[in-house]
């Protein structure tokens, strides 16, 4: 604070450097928001919810004004002000808000998403929302608010109005029109009274912010303003922030006196105004001096007023309190940093096995405590691998939770009714796993609620709920985690599919078991609907779903009884980082095959391999003819004089189809850390990336499907 | 900021540089460039890759393609002998290590010391090369290792 009162002369010091800060917390809080809106219960919302809910929006609207996102401080201002009346009970919340301030929300998240791009490309238009929320803020109460005034350029809009502050006539509420209004500025006591004359400068440099005029103070120490604006108190200290510390001023209507300091509108109580949002603020402002730790009680209040907002208050303070406390146990860390810290232990990892191995020969006697300090170290490095990758776990909740908001409009849209179940939300996957996952689960959530969950009155004729279940869980089995979605819907048709499936050409057959049968469905193209909407339905979606789920390493297994409901399990590993590789030796090399996609593995006579056009080979394997894949061949391996040719097949399993990989020996089994050729390489065909061996040498991890796809065509 | 990058192209690559050895020739590139110096350990070979990419190997769990800058610059191929040593060098986002015969000195060279590049018929591009520099008896040839290992025939990932 010292600091920039005395470079105070301009506000032009740099703040991009808090950009991503602020794009991060404004994402959370919109998140938060979101959640909440959907938590509420229309007929009797919760004054906590409805307080955390504002105080989301108070936080992006801060934020985006501070750092001048004008579109959002002013959108984010309309709904805070609609809320603002909500949670003073001011306006009777119905269904119709929440909608809007839902759109309202996905609209600021569509502006800070285009100033986080740098503010390229044109702005959507968010005039009529402005309106929606203006016409709800106003259609409740007796008293009709004029609309709001959005807040002038950086301002930071938030939190507690101390003592000192009588509360003034805000824009919102005040019946008055939204001009300016006269006020006066007491500032002090300050050690160096010049350091007021920043705020003069205040008022010069930011245009549309108001007038400022020198008073005369006989006390020692203070200094005396007349101001005329149109921006609110909250607007006002906040800026003053910069360069007075905030217990030191005081804002009083003109012609008040600073000592009697007596509310000129009781109505907006700073009891309703003033303590809410103070731990909440923004994150990295809150550690500011100025910034009171906890807001004194207001200054006196309508009495009716004060008992009337006062539970909201408490509900507010315990609420912030309680996320406080929760964000200490968190630290915020770049991913590239834990990413680093991985490679590390990775690299620790290998080390030590090298020593293992090294000193696998000591004779035990002699070396007895060298070698207890070894399988120590083994001990050790295995935990610390452990807690070092449980560092990017993230809990699926980040996953489920937008799924509610997504199925409530697509409901509404479908004309459906819908109850939506989660379970297991607290377990975890690597990050970058939930990323990847988010979007086919979106799919299969979707066709779900499209295709599976029937209209109300289809169910009520099956004898069931009239409102359809939807649930998604997730869940650890063995080293994978298993994600189900599961519906209450109509389920799937045998017949259907089958006739579906002979429409198109496919084999098939009436004897088939039904596992094969749904499995169908994942086929390209393949769609049952009857029609084709615009949420699904369009044929291109399960085959895309299984080859990204096939992607990452995962599988699919569908689960239907006709009339009764759908079951999609979706099953995946842990992470991406480590993964169960079987290491075969070709020559003199070793490749890595994920053992995931290995099927079996046997010897051969040359005999069973059969040439066919073009020198492809093909093998018979119990009845089934199968490509064959020589890895020689592929990868060009260098073969020493003499060496006998390879017979042993790995047959190997990628998109549904198979393929004998030709290789001249198993070498193992064991986990492998995949570790990245495109970073300082680039991508080799048939190669998905590399591992370290325990010898310390590189490895390449084939890439299964892409064997697969070449012996295929 | 302004007054280095000035500074910097008036004195046309002035600076100094890790000199290191293929055959006879010396060449010279920028110290800054450079993370460290390895001894040659053989890297696992990747099929498909331009012959002067030896492989990839492992530095401390990071995948490193290895370039053999004889074969790069078209010299003829050396025995690999306890001298051979692998420069590790930052180039922007990309680590990449090159085989050199044997690293000799840093060198300071100042602008005085550096001499255009001639117009030379050469294996190289001759973008590639900033420019000689004369030390005593000794001449550098002075490489653009980041444009070098840039190039498009190098077949490393599309640069940014």
């Amino acid at each position: 604070m010292t600091d920039i009162q005395q470079g105070g002369a301009g506000m032009d010091f740099d703040l991009s450097q808090f950009y991503q800060i602020f794009f991060e917390e404004a994402a959370e809080n919109l998140d938060q928001m979101e959640q909440m809106l959907l938590g509420l219960d229309p007929h009797a919302a919760a004054d906590e919810d409805l307080n955390g809910i504002f105080r989301c929006a108070h936080s992006i609207k801060g934020g985006a004004a501070t750092f001048g996102f004008s579109d959002v401080a002013e959108l984010t201002h309309h709904m805070e002000s609609l809320l603002d009346r909500l949670r003073r009970h001011e306006l009777q919340l119905v269904p119709r808000m929440v909608d809007v301030l839902l759109e309202s929300a996905d609209a600021s998240r569509g502006l800070l998403a285009r100033h986080q791009a740098g503010g390229q490309g044109e702005a959507p238009s968010t005039r009529e929302l402005v309106r929606s929320i203006s016409e709800l803020a106003a259609g409740g109460g007796a008293a009709v608010a004029a609309p709001p005034v959005p807040a002038p350029a950086p301002a930071v809009a938030p939190p507690p109005a101390p003592a000192s502050v009588a509360p003034a006539p805000a824009p919102a509420a005040a019946g008055a029109a939204p001009g300016e209004r006269a006020l006066e500025l007491h500032v002090g006591p300050l050690a160096q009274p010049a350091a007021a004359d920043a705020i003069k400068e205040l008022f010069r440099d930011i245009p549309g912010l108001g007038s400022i005029a020198d008073l005369t103070d006989d006390r020692a120490g203070m200094r005396r303003f007349a101001v005329r604006t149109s921006s609110s108190d909250d607007d006002l200290l906040d800026l003053l922030m910069f360069h007075v510390a905030r217990e030191q001023v005081a804002i009083v209507p003109a012609g008040a006196s600073a000592a009697a300091a007596a509310p000129a509108e009781p109505e907006r109580g700073a009891a309703a105004e003033a303590p809410v949002p103070v731990e909440e603020a923004y994150g990295f402002f809150s550690g500011a001096p100025g910034m009171p730790a906890a807001a004194p009680a207001p200054a006196a209040p309508a009495p009716e007023r004060a008992a009337a907002s006062r539970p909201a208050a408490d509900a507010g303070r315990g609420a912030a309190a309680a996320s406080s406390s929760m964000e200490s146990t968190t630290i915020r860390v770049a991913v590239s940093k834990v990413d680093q810290l991985i490679n590390l232990v990775g690299e620790l990892v290998i080390t030590q096995a090298m020593l293992a191995q090294n000193s696998r020969d000591l004779d035990s006697g002699l070396h007895q405590q060298l070698l207890a300090g070894l399988a120590d170290l083994d001990r050790n490095t295995r935990d610390l691998q452990e807690s070092v990758m449980s560092i990017r776990m993230i809990p699926m909740s980040t996953v489920f939770n937008r799924f509610p908001r997504m199925l409530r409009d697509l409901a509404a849209k479908l004309g459906k009714k819908v109850d939506f179940v989660t379970q297991g939300e607290a377990t975890e996957l690597d990050k970058s796993l939930v990323e990847k996952i988010t979007d086919p689960l979106t799919h299969l959530v979707r066709n779900s609620c499209d295709h599976g969950i029937e209209m109300p009155a289809e169910r009520l004729a099956a004898g069931k709920r009239e409102s359809g279940t939807l649930s998604l869980s997730a869940s650890h089995q063995g080293g994978s985690i298993v994600i189900e979605v599961r519906d209450d819907g109509k389920g799937l048709s045998r017949e259907k599919i089958l006739k579906k499936a002979r429409e198109r050409g496919m084999d098939v057959s009436d004897a088939m078991p039904d596992s094969e049968v749904w499995n169908l469905i994942l086929a390209p193209g393949f769609s049952t609907a009857e029609v084709v909407t615009d949420v699904s339905g369009r044929g291109v979606g399960m085959d895309v779903v299984k080859k990204n789920i096939t992607a990452l390493g995962g599988s699919i297994e569908i689960d239907s009884a006709e009339g009764y409901g759908m079951r999609v399990a979706v099953r995946l590993p842990l992470t991406l980082a480590i993964m169960d590789g079987m290491s075969l030796g070709v020559g003199e090399e070793v490749y890595i095959l994920p053992l995931s996609s290995v099927v079996e593995s046997f010897q051969i006579n040359p005999q069973e391999v059969n040439t066919v056009a073009q020198g492809s080979q093909l093998v018979k394997v119990r009845e089934e003819y199968m490509p064959v894949v020589s890895l020689e061949r592929i990868f060009q391996v260098p073969r020493p004089e003499g060496s006998v040719s390879s017979n042993i097949m790995v047959v190997v399993e990628a998109d549904g189809s198979r393929v004998a990989v030709l290789v001249d020996e198993l070498l193992g089994q064991h986990q492998v850390v995949v570790k990245n050729l495109e970073s300082n390489y680039r991508k080799v065909p048939n190669v998905s990336g590399a591992t370290i061996l325990g010898d310390g040498a590189v490895a390449l991890i084939l890439d299964t499907a892409a064997l697969v796809r070449r012996a295929r065509h | 900021m302004n007054a280095a990058t000035g500074g910097a192209e008036a004195a046309a690559g002035a600076g100094e540089y890790l000199t290191f050895r293929l055959g006879q020739e010396e060449y010279g590139i920028d110290i800054l460039k450079v993370q460290e110096i390895r001894g040659y350990e053989p890297p696992t070979r990747i099929s498909g890759a331009p012959h002067f990419i030896k492989g990839v190997t492992n530095l401390r769990g990071t995948i490193v393609p290895i370039v053999d800058m004889r074969l790069r610059l078209g010299c003829e191929q050396a025995q690999y002998d306890s001298f051979t040593v692998v420069i590790v060098l930052n180039l922007r986002e990309r680590v990449v290590g090159i085989v050199v015969d044997s690293v000799s000195d840093v060198l300071e060279l100042a602008p005085a010391q550096m001499r255009p590049a001639p117009d030379v018929d050469s294996s190289i591009d001759a973008q590639c090369i900033r420019g000689l520099g004369a030390v005593g008896e000794r001449m550098l040839i002075l490489l653009d290792i980041e444009r070098l290992m840039a190039g498009s025939d190098m077949g490393l990932a599309a640069d940014a």
